[in-house]
């Protein structure tokens, strides 16, 4: 606000507000530099780790250095299923977001703005779903896809990701919708615009960075999901990255070099696409949460 | 906030002839709504078919003897039909006071509720000590915000892998500890350690998303306050207590409650940190998913019976916890 502490202080020269002593402000960066450490290191560990040509190397750290290669990536990406465990993420990590999306847009909206008999209900179904602990449908879920055939195929793990997903994005699309004054729609009913023509042709062209937000949440979260992947698919051309990973390590034989490399291929585009959104990430579930 | 939906028009193209009659309010109020209605109807759809229908299906199985030898299913053309039988309550019985109830139920009930409270209060007082540091003027705060949330960037299914390198027995970490004189556990083998180190995992994955909604929280907090308590003559202690931990109690109490509905489901760390080993460092979630998967042959109907004791449980829970919350409102 102002330039001159003096103005502030007259008189003795005072620290301003939210400036540290010299005490303070080393405790802090040791602090926080010790924490950063360890919140880098297993990554950096996991990166070294990859360079080592044989399986045992993590054993022997000390020896990688001098025998440094990416062999263990050209591989990884040569040997293994590590194309087809891409082609399955994609398409299920995608699926699931379009699905997701497109079907929760106009209940976000609706929750948002109208007022119906079974609006509260449902956003408390809505909001409980989400807490629902995978135990609970991952059986009576696998019975019913067995029955119907739909174990081990894409588009049935699709459906089950849709279960946490689908009622996420509707929260987190009411909260956008939520800040969308709503002048807008009143303008838009007076000019003879229909409920539905409100909100395709005024609030979703306004709605597009939530909509933005809602998608990356949903394709980092199925990219992610290890629990239903681990159960639903069976055949090896068919994983997603996160059952493929495990694959490395069996109880008979761990090729940790090889998860190592695989496990950095995977994370460096997936880290670099957080950064991006994250910042809107963290409000939108904090704003989904409680506060309804 | 909230647009309350605008009389029906006489054009409105659903619109029928009035009818009287009982079904009276129904017509009406699907006249007055139809358009809402249609506009959540995907989601109510969706979530019928794919969460209401199996819920009430496993809810179903759980009163059976079901597993995965005498379940329908298919093998290539050939389709076998379900030959369990009902038996009631007995799996839940079972479970809460048959005769292993200690060993399969209790003891991880215990244990999950111990992880679930350490890694909270873990994740919470990690988080907004790094937060209150951060929320700081400082040289590097950028850098060290993006170096602290990295846990959390990278993919959870691929940090685990490398802490499970780390924690192996000649691991890095345990020469670490030898290199300084430290006792060497054998962090994946011994149940004791094996639960320290799923605390310490989630621990170190968790506390990046409390530390950013803590630090949104901080940086709310009207700065005015905090001169006003400095000018009353508060101390630090006190300005913590009385301006910074009640500007942060909507923010609390909202991530409080999803890190405990998410440490209580959490399922990946543990499951990958140790495989199919480790029965007593599985809370319910995973010992729930081994009966159902990851045995021979596969206990459907009790795996069931563990999710819906698990919901209940969550539901209990989250209802104490909004009562406890108005209360709170109400008292201050």
């Amino acid at each position: 606000m102002t330039n001159s502490p003096s103005t502030y202080a007259p008189g003795k020269r005072q620290r301003r507000r939210g400036e540290l002593g010299p005490v303070a402000r080393v405790g802090t960066h040791v602090t926080l530099t010790v924490a950063s450490l360890i919140a880098l290191f297993p990554i950096i560990w996991l990166v070294y780790l990859s360079l080592g040509p044989d399986k045992d190397d993590y054993l022997h750290p000390g020896g990688i250095a001098a025998k440094a290669t990416l062999d263990n990536y050209w591989f990884v990406l040569t040997n293994t299923a590590f194309f087809d465990w891409l082609w399955s993420t994609m398409v299920v990590a995608g699926g699931t977001t379009l699905f997701g999306v497109m079907s929760a847009a106009t209940t976000g909206y609706a929750v948002s703005r109208m007022r119906f008999p079974g609006n509260r209900t449902l956003m408390w179904i809505l909001l409980l779903t989400q807490a629902f602990p995978i135990a609970v449908l991952i059986v009576p879920m696998y019975e019913i896809f067995s029955r119907l055939g739909l174990v081990d195929s894409h588009f049935g793990l699709i459906l089950v990701n849709c279960t946490t997903i689908v009622p996420y994005c509707s929260w987190l699309l009411k909260g956008y919708f939520d800040t969308i004054p709503i002048e807008l729609d009143e303008a838009g009913m007076m000019d003879g615009l229909t409920p539905f023509g409100t909100f395709w042709r005024l609030i979703l062209p306004l709605a597009r960075p939530g909509l933005a937000v809602a998608a990356f949440y949903a394709f980092i979260t199925a990219f992610a999901e290890v629990a239903f992947a681990s159960t639903f698919l069976l055949d090896d051309s068919k994983y997603t990255f996160a059952v493929g990973l495990q694959s490395f390590i069996s109880e008979h034989d761990a090729q940790w070099n090889l998860m190592a490399a695989t496990a950095v291929l995977i994370a460096i585009p997936v880290t670099l696409f957080f950064y991006l959104v994250q910042r809107h990430v963290v409000t939108g579930l904090t704003a989904g949460g409680v506060k309804g | 906030m909230t647009l309350t939906a605008p009389a029906p028009a006489a054009e409105t193209p659903r619109s029928r002839r009035r009818a009287p009659g009982p079904l009276q309010r129904a017509r009406d109020s699907y006249r007055r709504y139809w358009y809402a209605y249609a506009m959540v109807a995907p989601v109510v759809i969706v979530l019928g078919v794919l969460v209401g229908y199996p819920l009430a299906r496993g809810f179903y199985l759980t009163l059976t003897d079901a597993n995965s030898l005498n379940s329908a299913r298919t093998i290539g053309v050939n389709t076998i039909d379900a030959t369990y039988k009902f038996i009631g309550l007995d799996n839940y019985a079972e479970i809460l006071w048959g005769p292993s109830a200690y060993d399969r139920f209790w003891s991880h009930f215990v244990w999950t509720i111990v992880w679930t409270v350490t890694c909270v209060v873990l994740h919470y007082v990690i988080g907004l000590g790094l937060a209150m540091l951060l929320n700081q003027r400082l040289r590097g705060r950028v850098a060290y915000r993006l170096l602290l949330i990295l846990p959390w960037a990278v993919p959870t299914f691929v940090t685990v892998f490398a802490w499970r390198i780390m924690l192996a027995d000649a691991g890095v970490i345990n020469t670490m500890l030898g290199t300084i004189g430290l006792a060497e556990p054998s962090w994946l083998e011994n149940p004791t350690w094996q639960r320290t180190a799923a605390i310490m995992v989630n621990t170190w994955c968790g506390v990046p998303f409390m530390m950013l909604s803590l630090l949104g929280g901080l940086q709310s907090i009207d700065e005015n306050l905090y001169e006003a308590a400095e000018i009353d003559g508060a101390s630090a202690w006190q300005r913590f207590r009385h301006v910074t931990l009640p500007g942060l109690s909507s923010v609390s109490s909202t991530v409080v409650l999803l890190g405990v509905i998410w440490t209580f489901n959490q399922f990946a760390i543990i499951f990958l940190l140790f495989g199919n080993t480790a029965p007593d460092a599985q809370i319910l979630v995973t010992w729930a998913y081994r009966l159902g998967f990851g045995q021979q042959p596969r206990d459907f109907a009790m795996s069931a019976a563990y999710g819906v004791l698990l919901l209940a449980i969550l539901i209990v829970f989250t209802s104490f916890y909004y009562r406890w919350l108005k209360r709170n409102d109400q008292l201050a």
